[in-house]
């Protein structure tokens, strides 16, 4: 059985690491690398590193870190942050990264994602789509640069299009719900679920291991991705990693995902 | 001394601290000459098949490893592409592969049944032994690897498979045919069961 993925998001930005909320006031809160290594002892089934600085800044992704991070990690790495061009992107995976994420670069440039895809394969890249409900009608749109320009466009269109264009993940970040620990955006999440191919992380909100077991129960294979609940301790929010180990995890699946998966492997594929 | 292929793919760093925590010799090779002492060989593999064909025949150790792996029965372990790598040819491009293992790799089925597929395979899921093998010591049926892919390994001969993987019906997920291995997981990237994996290769 494919078991869901439960991922921290770690955010970093002049170097640190640093948890925001709503995207804003971002808190710092410790050394990359050695929240890596604490990851690395708690087995955790992949992690999300993004450089929140580099896109806005205009700069290229610093390849220093990213070598670092990717000797690291002894869990699957996806990074983003400032990638713009199919070459970045390969360097990249170069460096040891397993996925690539994009975001403002491709949603400007669809084709991008293609040729990222014919040179690394679809499973290495991955969009993300940060994501905020319109206040006047409950509209969502996507933005980017850190949630300060509105792109305006729907992100299940525009994760359509990712898809058609060779994204082998959605990304979905939640700007609304983004450090405020009170969980997933699920009607959102299902809205996408039911309408891709590709697997799906959602992001944003996740405040217990409950909404976890809440949104990869209801939604069958979803990756689960949180930055504060792995970083904080407590209703002070004490800095401190932690992460379900290998029972907690196993529990928090129910039935309910097992039928999920059941229905997906009713086919018929024969080994020979 | 194991020889980690680095042709610009795949992740060699992360394969090097494995064997440095096991105490097991371990080099990064990325020249023909420097593959000619190693009696083991790693190629890993991120990438598109073409492209990762591309990359190995550019870096000039094609010949080397086609006469140590075929004439001189040094052990081989390819990794996700590079286990690919190790059939005769792939849907996902045009470029012929390295042909050490009969078998030919093709894309898994996104609708090929009442409900939908995600492709790529992507995250953490156990492995059934269809026979036993040396890789596969002291891994047991609670074991679970890291998968990242939309293709398959395609088995010509059923004694070539050595384990399988449930992902929408059963697929190749180990390869073994003497001195050639191929897995199609991630194990420098799947904790404490790939570890133990690895170690079994550097032991074999």
């Amino acid at each position: 059985m494919l078991h869901p993925r439960i991922i921290p998001c770690l955010l970093i930005k002049s170097k640190g690491l640093v948890k925001t909320v709503n995207f804003k006031s971002p808190k710092y809160i410790g050394d990359p690398i050695n929240a890596v290594r604490i990851f690395n002892e708690k087995e955790v089934d992949e992690l999300i590193v993004l450089d929140i600085d580099a896109t806005i800044e205009k700069r290229e992704p610093d390849y220093g870190v990213i070598e670092h991070l990717a000797e690291e990690c002894r869990m699957p790495l996806c990074y983003g942050g400032g990638v713009r061009t199919s070459d970045q992107l390969q360097k990249i995976i170069q460096l040891g990264v397993e996925k690539v994420a994009m975001s403002s670069a491709a949603i400007e440039y669809p084709s991008l994602v293609k040729e990222a895809a014919e040179c690394v394969g679809n499973q290495s890249v991955v969009v993300v789509l940060d994501v905020k409900k319109r206040f006047i009608d409950g509209r969502y749109e996507v933005w980017t640069h850190n949630g300060c320009r509105n792109t305006g466009r729907c992100p299940l269109e525009l994760a359509l299009q990712m898809e058609k264009f060779g994204a082998g993940e959605i990304v979905i970040n939640s700007i609304d719900n983004d450090g405020l620990m009170k969980g997933y955006d699920l009607e959102l999440a299902e809205k996408i679920r039911k309408s891709i191919s590709v697997p799906l992380t959602m992001l944003g909100g996740a405040g217990s291991f409950k909404d976890i077991g809440q949104l990869i129960n209801g939604y069958g294979l979803i990756g689960a991705a949180a930055g504060s609940l792995f970083v904080f301790k407590g209703v002070y929010k004490a800095v401190l990693i932690n992460y379900p180990n290998r029972a907690e995890k196993d529990s928090l699946i129910t039935e309910n995902y097992r039928i999920f998966r059941h229905a997906d492997t009713n086919n018929d594929r024969r080994l020979m | 001394m194991i020889a980690i292929i680095d042709y610009g793919l795949g992740n060699v760093s992360a394969l090097v601290n494995v064997y440095k925590k096991l105490n097991i010799p371990a080099i990064i090779v990325k020249q023909a000459k420097d593959l000619k002492n190693a009696n083991k060989v790693i190629l890993p593999g991120v990438g598109s098949f073409d492209h990762a064909m591309q990359r190995i025949e550019k870096s000039g150790m094609r010949g080397l490893l086609d006469e140590m792996v075929l004439v001189n029965n040094v052990p081989v372990l390819g990794i996700c592409v590079g286990m690919q790598m190790l059939a005769r040819s792939s849907e996902e491009g045009s470029l012929s592969g390295l042909g050490w293992i009969d078998g030919k790799v093709i894309k898994f089925q996104t609708s090929s049944s009442a409900h939908k597929l995600c492709v790529p395979h992507m995250g953490w899921n156990s492995i059934k032994p269809t026979r036993s093998n040396d890789l596969l010591g002291g891994i047991d049926i609670s074991s679970r690897f890291y998968f990242l892919h939309s293709y398959y390994f395609h088995c010509y001969r059923n004694e070539d498979i050595v384990a399988v993987t449930d992902y929408g019906g059963e697929f190749v997920s180990i390869v073994n045919s003497g001195n050639i291995c191929g897995v199609q997981f991630h194990p420098e990237k799947s904790h404490q069961w790939g570890i133990r994996l690895l170690e079994n290769f550097g032991s074999m």
